[in-house]
């Protein structure tokens, strides 16, 4: 199976994507004008109290030997002292990882659930009513801004009908769910509606192509032809379509988690900019940083996995 | 011998929706195919050659195409009467087809062997296992090495040749009656063309299988056809023996065909060609639809359709002036 070969050498490069964005965010990160010490410490603090705080977290130092710092403390598997919460960055990170993967991979799940029958329904009626119905979807889908769109679910579902929580996380595993519909389908419905699109335009390629008008020739239905023939066809570009989203996924979890009041990543990135936590921030940088090569990384499989053309 | 023709075509006529009403582009073509023949079905691009054969197989591209009249009777059965869940038993189960480019008319994404256990399996209900057997069998039997471990190849791990072998396998598996070959040696070479036209005449000898063999080129169909139907403007301007056509074709677009052969010229002098271009759909002549080209038209050609006679045993032409025997000399 060499077609899968690059399964053992494409992870290597993690290794210098991570040092890039390390390099990036460390920078971009300090360069926002502001203090964390002072910060941290209000309006009223002393300039001595300011410069105990700064000695206290290395801020004094210079610049490379903060990197330098930096980079010692990720082979020791720590990412530094969160000013503000003042222990290891990776154990606030731990606590702050899962509502974000719950979020992200619940949107892409529904995504998935409403793109590929609604592209399905369009492709084969094309022209007809659900044809126009579903890329009426598609375009509103893409026109409502996620801000927008989570508030109008909250007063549809939380305050008329009242059936689901307007914000938080829950505790048990079935709260937490119950929790999360309304922010995973905020982020899945835009998601939903390009894909759709996407899938639409290669379902309608593959249904004129060649090996289709061959397909019927030999007398298959057309559920046969649809499902057996024109969807494994169309799918490769759906799978790269949505690895290329997963970064503007993961970007998207900042606005939703504070409009819903997730606490997840987005959320603790969000925070550690406004109190200039320059560790909690590099942190979730690095994170979203390996998500996004290591979702991009699947994608490759999967195409491998779809398209026995497809050499990597 | 035989007890009539496998596939009898009469007046067939398969019409494009204009705005001002239906416009015939295959007018009034009859024919039929006589069990374990070979009919090679001619002319140039826009003739009307594909647009029959898809409309044999009711498999009209687009809704702006519909066949508007005449009857196609396989055997017993009137196709142009079934319902379609009739017709997709006969398609694939009684009348296979090939196509000029295998790799785009091969499921990229399926092994050979799942394509072709796919078909037997719908037309014949046989279990997964016994469908993968016929396959690898039906692979066999158009000589492909190592049937059995080439069943789990997929199309782009076939070489040219192996692929078209692999498409004809596909069409072949359920054992259909009668083949269509819609160009199939076109986009090959010369040796492996010549391959797949041996594979071709052996499988209508071993199967008694009968195909209708769509070209542009009269060499193959003089290497392979019994009978050839010559098509222009989407009418059948000569139908015969491919003996009589070859030796005496009374058309003058056939016989102009036959002169624009690369074989025909002597050396040292230009190719022939017909000139002019074929007509379309939307301009097409008064009259007999070859006038505008032909060096015999004179005034009934502008205006009168010639009728499709007999001008020898088995032998019938479209023409008012028709070429003949004795006429060739005196050229």
């Amino acid at each position: 199976m060499h077609r899968y070969r690059f399964v053992l050498y494409r992870p290597l490069q993690l290794i210098p994507v991570l040092f890039g964005i390390s390099v990036i965010t460390f920078v971009l990160v300090r360069s926002i004008p502001g203090d964390p010490a002072r910060v941290l410490l209000g309006p009223r603090s002393t300039p001595d109290a300011i410069a105990r705080i700064r000695a206290q977290f290395g801020l004094d130092e210079p610049l490379w030997v903060q990197y330098l710092y930096f980079l010692k403390n990720l082979f020791h598997g720590e990412m530094g002292k969160s000013i503000l919460y003042k222990i290891d960055v990776l154990k606030v990170l731990t606590t702050r990882i899962e509502p974000t993967l719950v979020l992200v991979f619940g949107a892409v799940l529904i995504a998935l659930l409403l793109a590929v029958p609604l592209a399905a329904l369009s492709a084969r009626y094309k022209g007809r009513l659900a044809d126009h119905l579903v890329r009426l979807f598609s375009t509103a889908g893409l026109g409502f801004p996620p801000f927008w769109l989570g508030i109008m679910l909250i007063i549809l579902f939380s305050v008329v009908l009242d059936v689901l929580p307007t914000s938080g996380y829950g505790r048990d595993f079935g709260d937490k769910l119950h929790h999360m519909i309304l922010p995973c389908l905020t982020m899945a419905l835009p998601l939903a509606a390009v894909l759709t699109r996407n899938l639409r335009a290669a379902m309608l390629a593959e249904l004129a192509s060649d090996q289709v008008v061959a397909v019927r020739a030999r007398g298959l239905p057309e559920t046969i032809v649809f499902w057996r023939h024109v969807l494994p066809n169309s799918l490769v570009p759906a799978i790269n379509l949505l690895a290329v989203n997963i970064g503007w996924l993961i970007g998207g979890s900042v606005v939703i988690e504070s409009v819903f009041a997730v606490p997840g990543m987005g959320q603790l990135l969000v925070r550690g900019i406004f109190t200039r936590d320059y560790m909690v921030v590099q942190g979730v940088a690095m994170v979203f940083a390996c998500a996004s090569v290591l979702i991009n990384f699947l994608a490759d499989i999967l195409t491998v996995a779809v398209d026995p053309r497809v050499r990597l | 011998m035989s007890a009539g023709p496998v596939l009898s075509v009469r007046d067939l006529t398969v019409s494009v929706a204009r705005d001002e009403g239906w416009r015939p582009i295959v007018d009034g073509v009859s024919f039929d195919l006589q069990a374990g023949q070979i009919l090679g079905l001619v002319g140039e691009s826009g003739s009307g050659k594909s647009m029959t054969c898809r409309a044999l197989m009711r498999l009209l591209p687009g809704a702006r195409l519909a066949i508007t009249g005449g009857s196609i009777r396989l055997g017993e059965e009137e196709l142009t009467a079934l319902d379609e869940a009739a017709m997709r038993k006969v398609r694939g189960g009684q009348i296979g087809m090939i196509f000029q480019n295998p790799s785009s008319h091969l499921d990229p994404v399926m092994t050979i062997g799942a394509q072709i256990a796919e078909t037997i399996r719908f037309h014949q209900g046989a279990s997964r296992r016994e469908a993968m057997r016929q396959a690898i069998e039906v692979l066999r039997q158009v000589g492909i090495p190592d049937p059995t471990a080439r069943a789990g190849s997929y199309p782009h791990e076939f070489s040219g040749g192996m692929r078209q072998r692999a498409m004809i396998a596909v069409a072949l598996a359920c054992q259909p009656k009668v083949l269509i070959a819609d160009e199939p040696t076109t986009a090959l070479d010369v040796t492996v063309q010549a391959q797949i036209l041996r594979l071709l005449l052996d499988l209508r000898d071993s199967k008694g299988l009968s195909i209708i063999f769509i070209t542009h080129d009269l060499g193959v169909v003089s290497q392979t056809c019994d009978s050839i139907a010559v098509m222009y403007g989407g009418r059948l301007a000569e139908l015969g023996p491919k003996r009589d056509i070859i030796r005496a074709a009374r058309h003058p677009y056939t016989a102009g065909l036959i002169r624009c052969q690369p074989g025909a010229a002597a050396t040292g002098t230009y190719l022939e060609t017909i000139p002019g271009q074929p007509p379309t759909v939307d301009a097409m002549p008064s009259g007999c639809r070859f006038h505008p080209r032909c060096p015999r038209a004179g005034e009934t050609c502008r205006e009168h359709q010639p009728a499709f006679i007999s001008v020898d045993l088995g032998h019938r032409a479209a023409c008012h002036f028709p070429e003949g025997p004795g006429q060739e000399a005196a050229r």
